[in-house]
């Protein structure tokens, strides 16, 4: 092997990860789809428990219900995703949850042969899109709450006194005003997701943190690999910045409060 | 022939504040009501009681009829047909002028864009913003505003018309341009309920106008009636500070 020696600088061995290169492709293929899903995924959860968390009713017994089945139940939520780290949840979600659900012995889901090729080949993705959108959604739903908390109470209560029901005013008034103001913080956890993703491949997801490992295994070089790495997961949060801040650009306008 | 609105002993407790105590008023049809008095007597809650964006304590709101507290009764519908103008304006900042007025009929009224637009353009050109329809609610002055926000509630085609306070968020010389598109609208015959503390405008448009204290409605009458002979000491008090 040591024939071919590529050195960069006179230390990085190019050759390494020249040799690795489709590895290194598939990790950053994985890595973007995984952290793709859960985005969009996160985002729709985040939505829902952050409505929920601001469930409210006109009348006493209806107001008692969203309190004890929507309300509590989401804060509960939020609170644990929020109170417990990340990497906990994923060895939760890989070695107890996921095995809950899909088991060729009795899984409560999937059962027999298609829960072991299940398991087999997608575990760890399920593993890590599952656990991804899970904690994603926990630390949207904050940015929604407070997205929404932040308009005005005038702009609700103009849009229902015309008619609207409350589904109408959220979706037609009171979310595209929230969206703006909920940009710079989706953007941030969108960066977040993309670093976090890399948790992931302690339970196996062939993604590019699991590719820098398999390299460095292989070679016993570590500058190289997670060097290399390193450079994608900048390059990527830069991308993904960049794209935030036109969007910003592009939504911020027509809003004077 | 029954009441536009009829209010029915209501009373409204913030916590341990009572806002209203055992109101019972009413709104006939085609009539312009004027509710005037101190602030932090009520008069807002009240009208926001009339649409249910307040909820009451106890006692009743009926408008045509139809009881807006009640659960059975679909708040949305009634709301179709009872327009409000705030004292903030409230427009919808992230539309246009012509988008903040076509946005109700065109989901609650079946209306094509079209139609809606058509619509938005005759109302907006009779309040006299017609040349800013395609500007945003922050290029506007607060006059021209407060037009738009009333013609965004005509739009609907409501049989009641609530203002909240109208003018008094707007620099001197823009209330007139909003009493006078309300004056037009009183005319026309539209049945409204007015808070306001333009005693002019009162005296001048008014059928009746009710006075309310510390949440109780203690004087009802005729502009006349109530602004040369008050009845009540309270309402001369109040009035000789206004007048």
């Amino acid at each position: 092997m040591d024939e071919q020696q590529i050195l960069w600088f006179g230390w990085f061995r190019a050759d390494i990860i020249k040799e690795y290169e489709p590895l290194f492709w598939e990790g950053l293929r994985m890595t973007v789809g995984v952290t793709a899903v859960c985005i969009v995924q996160g985002t729709l959860l985040g939505l829902l428990l952050g409505l929920a968390r601001l469930a409210d009713a006109r009348h006493p017994l209806s107001k008692t219900l969203c309190r004890v089945l929507l309300r509590w139940p989401a804060t509960v939520y939020v609170s644990f995703f929020r109170g417990t780290p990340l990497f906990v949840q994923i060895l939760l979600m890989h070695f107890a949850v996921v095995p809950l659900f899909v088991n060729p012995a009795d899984g409560w889901l999937v059962a027999g042969d298609t829960a072991r090729d299940l398991r087999q080949n997608y575990g760890a993705v399920i593993t890590g899109i599952v656990s991804l959108t899970l904690n994603a959604g926990a630390y949207i739903s904050e940015i929604f709450r407070a997205g929404i908390q932040s308009i005005d109470r005038g702009q609700m209560e103009a849009a229902r006194s015309l008619g609207l029901s409350y589904a109408q005013a959220m979706y037609h008034v009171v979310l595209p005003q929230a969206f703006r103001r909920m940009l710079p913080p989706l953007g941030n956890n969108a960066i977040a997701l993309l670093k976090d993703s890399s948790l992931v491949s302690a339970v196996g997801l062939a993604e590019l943190a699991y590719a820098a490992r398999t390299v460095a295994g292989a070679y016993s070089r570590y500058w190289e690999p997670y060097l290399t790495i390193s450079v994608m997961y900048w390059t990527l949060t830069l991308l993904l910045a960049w794209g935030v801040r036109h969007l910003e650009a592009r939504y911020g306008r027509g809003d004077s409060r | 022939m029954d009441a536009a609105i009829r209010v029915d002993r209501l009373s409204k407790r913030f916590g341990r504040l009572d806002v209203l105590r055992d109101v019972s008023c009413a709104v006939g049809e085609g009539e312009v009501v004027c509710i005037i008095g101190p602030s932090g007597s009520g008069k807002s809650t009240l009208l926001r009681c009339m649409n249910g964006l307040e909820e009451a304590t106890s006692g009743r709101v009926l408008v045509h009829g139809l009881e807006v507290h009640d659960r059975g009764t679909d708040l949305d519908a009634v709301r179709r047909e009872v327009g409000m103008v705030f004292q903030r304006f409230n427009l919808f900042p992230h539309k246009t002028v012509l988008q903040n007025v076509t946005l109700a009929p065109g989901l609650l009224r079946g209306l094509t864009a079209g139609e809606a637009r058509e619509r938005a353009e005759a109302l907006l050109a009779k309040v006299g913003v017609a040349d800013k329809r395609d500007a945003w609610p922050n290029q506007l002055s607060g006059g021209q505003q407060q037009r738009v926000a009333i013609a965004r509630a005509l739009a609907m085609q409501p049989k009641i018309m609530l203002f909240d306070e109208p003018t008094s968020s707007l620099d001197p010389e823009m209330v007139g341009e909003v009493l006078a598109v309300m004056q037009q609208l009183a005319e026309e015959g539209m049945t409204m309920a007015v808070v306001t503390h333009e005693m002019g405008f009162a005296r001048r448009v008014a059928d009746r106008v009710f006075f309310l204290d510390q949440g109780q409605l203690l004087e009802e009458g005729t502009p006349a009636a109530v602004f040369d002979q008050p009845r009540e000491e309270r309402t001369r008090q109040f009035l000789s500070k206004v007048l």
